[in-house]
């Protein structure tokens, strides 16, 4: 059964997540990917404030295909997180308490999720079609001239996704491969 | 010699982005399909169940199987006895192109400059084109849209003689290992093996043109498809890296000559939204 998640998340709801755990997120998510990362992390550098408050906030990393006449958003599922690893010491600085992505994070980025007591979270990657529809609600708020890659603010209503790494440093990609992992006849050949 | 307008080339790209981005080709759901039956590990179960009801999403409404609709690399089979008129052949590529995202409301994907200002070019031209000229009258037109997720796992290795069968299994494994959730598995592996340098890539991504259980011809090359698949899927990676059966549905291997030094090898993936589709002229 997965637990309910309201945002903006609580210290007290992401202590409470174990890795595996299922969870349905529902309420306000805001969108950025490689370049909207980039150019946060420029404006803070140069003492500007960030484009949105990003405290207690998740961050999710997607780029939408353009909605259909009629329709909000298009296909909207998980880009890849790793490239989001540079950046991402200072968007947690910054207060952000959790990221969905798809894959996996370096041990230096989940180190620093631990460190912020924040969370990561999978969502399905290539599932885009299914997930746009828990997107009730889109506003871009920064950076339009990036197109699909400007900063979106979603209202998600029971958005599916899995704890990948929970506030307690474990790890659901390496806890996966040791439980599936078995020895193959032709490995000893 | 037969004639072909080349603005009926660039309606066909343009028919072929969208319905590649909104159906899945039918080997691929069933291998998926049976994927689900073998899958033992729970949460992988539930993951390719989602994948499954994300294909019937994104057929009935008509949107984007995956947002990353992808670089749009275009596979050209040119009969020698065709002649191409009304244009420049590569213009109406990308035209079509063009009108395929913007018609069908695909994401555009690619900017002009890849290390400096990164502009989005805004149409998701230009197409990767690779053509072969081949006997007949025909032209073939193969699309295949190819997210970056997958795409930036690809990797080369230019492996001594003396490492033979063992080398490009432990170099396809390695490369596997360490894409984790990257390339959203379950997987086709494609794999070049001879060549040269660049053919080899090339080779790899050709390889993934092939049907989903469709071994290559030579039963050597074919053996070692089932061996590297037996130990891909005994990784535990599992769909999205979070453990299970099923990393990859398919590895392909296509094999070249090569130079008496050499033994390339490629590794091209492609991720489970394995979007394809194919027109004959």
């Amino acid at each position: 059964m997965a637990k309910s998640l309201t945002t903006p998340l609580t210290d007290e709801a992401l202590a409470d997540l174990q890795t595996g755990d299922e969870v349905t997120i529902t309420g306000v998510i805001y969108t950025a990917r490689d370049a909207a990362h980039r150019r946060i992390i420029e404006a803070v550098e140069r003492g500007e404030q960030p484009p949105i408050d990003l405290q207690g906030q998740i961050i999710y990393y997607v780029g939408p295909t353009p909605p259909r006449p009629g329709d909000i958003i298009g296909s909207a599922g998980p880009t890849t997180a790793y490239r989001m690893d540079p950046f991402t010491p200072k968007m947690l600085d910054l207060g952000m308490k959790a990221a969905i992505g798809k894959g996996g994070r370096s041990k230096d980025v989940r180190d620093e999720f631990v460190s912020h007591g924040a969370v990561y979270f999978g969502a399905i990657g290539g599932s885009g079609a299914l997930l746009s529809g828990t997107i009730k609600g889109v506003e871009i708020v920064a950076y339009e001239d990036l197109g699909t890659e400007a900063i979106r603010r979603l209202e998600v209503e029971d958005f599916p996704a899995i704890v990948v790494n929970d506030v307690h440093g474990n790890d659901l990609l390496e806890q996966g491969r040791n439980e599936w992992r078995r020895p193959v006849a032709s490995e000893q050949s | 010699m037969r004639e072909i307008n080349v603005t009926e080339i660039a309606d066909t790209v343009a028919r072929l982005a969208q319905e590649a981005n909104y159906f899945l080709p039918e080997d691929v759901l069933d291998a998926l399909k049976k994927a689900r039956r073998d899958e033992e590990a729970p949460r992988a179960q539930k993951v390719l169940d989602m994948i499954l009801r994300n294909s019937e999403i994104a057929e009935e409404k008509q949107i984007a199987l995956c947002q990353d609709t992808g670089t749009t690399v275009l596979f050209l089979e040119l009969g020698q006895d065709v002649h191409l008129v009304g244009g420049d052949l590569y213009e109406a590529l990308a035209d079509g192109v063009r009108r395929g995202y913007k018609d069908g409301f695909l994401r555009n994907s690619i900017v002009k400059q890849p290390f400096s200002a990164r502009i989005n070019t805004g149409d998701n031209t230009p197409p990767i084109v690779h053509t072969d000229i081949v006997p007949g009258e025909n032209l073939k037109v193969t699309i295949l849209p190819k997210g970056g997720g997958c795409e930036n796992m690809s990797r080369l290795s230019i492996m001594r003689p003396g490492d033979g069968k063992k080398g490009i299994i432990d170099f396809t494994l390695r490369t596997i290992e360490e894409s984790g959730g990257n390339p959203c598995p379950p997987l086709i592996v494609g794999v070049g093996v001879g060549g040269t340098a660049e053919h080899v890539m090339h080779l790899a991504k050709k390889s993934l043109l092939r049907k989903v259980g469709e071994h290559h011809p030579d039963p050597e090359v074919a053996e070692l498809e089932e061996e590297l698949l037996e130990r891909v899927n005994a990784s535990g990676i599992g769909p999205q890296a979070w453990g299970g059966r099923s990393t990859a549905l398919a590895v392909n291997v296509e094999t070249h000559p090569t130079h008496i030094t050499s033994l390339p090898v490629g590794v091209n993936l492609q991720c489970h939204s394995a979007r394809l589709k194919v027109a004959v002229l």
